[in-house]
C-alpha cells in the first residue's frame, strides 16, 4: 500500500532534482534540515530514527543530498523523510516534512478488532509486510 | 556545431555582465601592494571567463580544476584574498553560493577513532556551494605519527576535491616552505591543485600605507611626527620575532589607540574637539616596547641564548 505522509504526499514521488529544489527552499527560509528513516510507517510512529545530526548551518542543498545518498545506501528498504525545523522563538517546530525514499514493496496495514466490555469493539492497526 | 549553442561571444560584454569587474576593482582598492597576487588573480579571472565562454559554445564540458594553494607569511592577506576569490568564482558561476568556510586542522581532525570522518564531512557539507579555506593545511599531515587521524581527513578531502569539483573549491594556505613539504609528501594534493599563488611580504612603505588606511577606517589620523614614528616602528618591528606583516600592524594600532585614549584621559583638562579625539601623536607610537628592543620575554630569551 502506498504510504502518504507529510507534504506532497498526493504527488508522484519527487525526483532528486525536485528534492534539491525543495531543500534550497528550506535553506532559503533558514530552517534546519534533518533526515530521518524508519521501517514502520504507521502514522502514530512520530519518532523516526535520526540519520546524523540536524544540519543547522548549511548554505547549499548539496550537503543534504550527500547525506541522503548515504542514507539511501545504508537503508534502501526504509522510508526516509526530510524535515525542516524552524528554530525561531515562537515556532520551534517542524515546518516541512516529506518522504524522499520508500521501499520497493510497501507494507500493508492490518486491522485488529478486539471485543471489550460486552459488544464494544476496539480497533488497532499495524504495518505488516 | 551542436544546434542551439551560441555562435559568437563578446568577452567584454561577458566581463561586464558577470560582475567580475567590481571584484577586481575591489581587489585593487582594498588591498595595498600584493602586485603579483593581483596579477595572478586577473589572469585566473580571464582564464575562467574564457573557459565559461568556451563551455557555452560547447567547446569543452569539463569543469576546470579550481583548487588553489596560497602560500606566504602570516598577515599577507591570504584570507582576505580567499574571500574575494569566493566572490569572483561565484560571479563567474563556478560556485553556487560563494561563501567562504575558513577552517584549520582542529575543525577537520577528530580526537579518537571514528571521530574524524564525521567531523570532516560536517565541514565539507557546510562548504558545499562555496569555498573551503584550509589555513595552515600542512598540520593535517604529521609524518612522525603514522597513526595520526589527519591522514583520514586528507583522504576524505582528496576524494571530495575530485568528485565534487562542481560543488566546492578548496583553497589551502600556509607558509611557503612547509606547504612545499606538505605537497611533496601528499602528491594527491599537488596534482589536484591547479593554481599556486605566492603572497610576498609587504614592504615598509606598503605597511605604512596599510596602517594609514586602517586608521582611516576607524576615523583616526596620524599627525606628521606620528607618521614618521610609525615608519620607524615598522622598520624596527620587522627585525623582531613574531612579525606578521599587516596583522602586526593592526595589533600595534590597537595598542596605539589604547595609549592615545590613556593620554587624553590623563592630560586633558578642558573640553576636547573631534580633532583631538582622533589624532594619534608621536608619543602614542613611541611608547611602544618595540622602540626599547622588543618584548621583555623575547629579550630575556635572547640574553639566555
Amino acid at each position: 500500500m502506498r504510504i502518504t505522509q507529510g507534504c506532497f504526499s498526493f504527488l508522484p514521488d519527487l525526483n532528486d532534482e525536485q528534492i534539491n529544489k525543495q531543500v534550497e527552499y528550506i535553506l532559503g527560509k533558514e530552517w534546519a534540515v534533518s533526515l530521518e528513516y524508519t521501517d514502520d510507517p504507521h502514522p502514530r510512529n512520530t519518532y523516526w530514527e535520526m540519520w546524523g545530526h540536524p544540519m543547522f548551518d548549511l548554505r547549499d542543498a548539496k550537503g543534504v543530498m550527500m547525506e541522503l545518498d548515504e542514507c539511501r545506501k545504508a537503508h534502501p528498504e526504509s522510508y526516509i523523510r526530510i524535515q525542516a525545523f524552524d528554530n525561531t522563538r515562537g515556532f520551534e517546530t517542524v515546518m516541512m516534512s516529506f518522504i524522499v525514499n520508500r521501499p520497493e514493496v510497501e507494507p500493508t496495514f492490518h486491522m485488529q478488532r478486539t471485543d471489550v466490555d460486552g459488544r464494544s469493539q476496539r480497533y488497532a492497526w499495524d504495518a505488516r509486510r | 556545431m551542436v544546434e542551439g549553442t551560441v555562435q559568437t561571444v563578446d568577452l567584454a560584454a561577458e566581463y561586464e555582465a558577470s560582475g567580475v569587474r567590481e571584484v577586481l576593482e575591489e581587489l585593487d582598492r582594498e588591498l595595498i601592494g600584493l602586485a603579483p597576487v593581483k596579477q595572478r588573480i586577473r589572469e585566473t579571472a580571464a582564464l575562467l571567463l574564457v573557459d565559461k565562454a568556451r563551455r557555452e559554445m560547447g567547446l569543452s564540458q569539463e569543469t576546470p580544476t579550481l583548487h588553489m594553494s596560497f602560500t606566504g607569511n602570516p598577515g599577507t592577506g591570504k584570507t582576505t584574498v580567499a574571500r574575494m576569490m569566493a566572490g569572483l568564482l561565484h560571479r563567474l558561476g563556478y560556485v553556487r553560493k560563494g561563501h567562504l568556510v575558513s577552517v584549520t586542522r582542529d575543525d577537520l581532525v577528530g580526537q579518537y577513532i571514528g571521530h574524524t570522518a564525521p567531523k570532516t564531512k560536517e565541514v565539507l557539507k557546510r562548504a558545499m556551494g562555496g569555498v573551503l579555506f584550509i589555513d595552515e593545511a600542512y598540520y593535517l599531515y604529521k609524518p612522525d605519527n603514522e597513526r595520526d587521524y589527519g591522514q583520514e581527513a586528507i583522504e576524505i578531502l582528496l576524494q571530495v576535491m575530485e568528485n565534487n569539483r562542481d560543488d566546492l573549491v578548496v583553497i589551502m594556505a600556509g607558509y611557503a616552505d612547509r606547504m612545499d613539504r606538505f605537497f611533496a609528501a601528499n602528491p594527491g594534493f599537488r596534482s589536484r591543485i591547479a593554481h599556486h599563488i605566492d603572497f610576498p611580504d609587504y614592504s615598509d612603505d606598503e605597511l605604512l600605507r596599510i596602517s594609514q588606511s586602517m586608521l582611516e577606517g576607524q576615523s583616526y589620523v596620524f599627525d606628521p611626527e606620528a607618521e614618521a614614528a610609525m615608519a620607524e616602528y615598522i622598520a624596527m618591528r620587522r627585525m623582531q620575532p613574531h612579525f606578521a606583516n599587516a596583522r602586526s600592524i593592526r595589533n600595534a594600532l590597537d595598542r596605539v589607540r589604547l595609549r592615545q585614549a590613556n593620554r587624553l584621559f590623563s592630560e586633558s583638562k578642558g573640553p576636547l574637539d573631534a580633532m583631538a579625539l582622533s589624532t594619534i601623536t608621536a608619543a602614542d607610537v613611541r611608547a611602544s616596547r618595540v622602540f626599547q628592543g622588543g618584548l621583555d620575554v623575547d629579550r630575556m630569551r635572547e640574553a639566555a641564548e
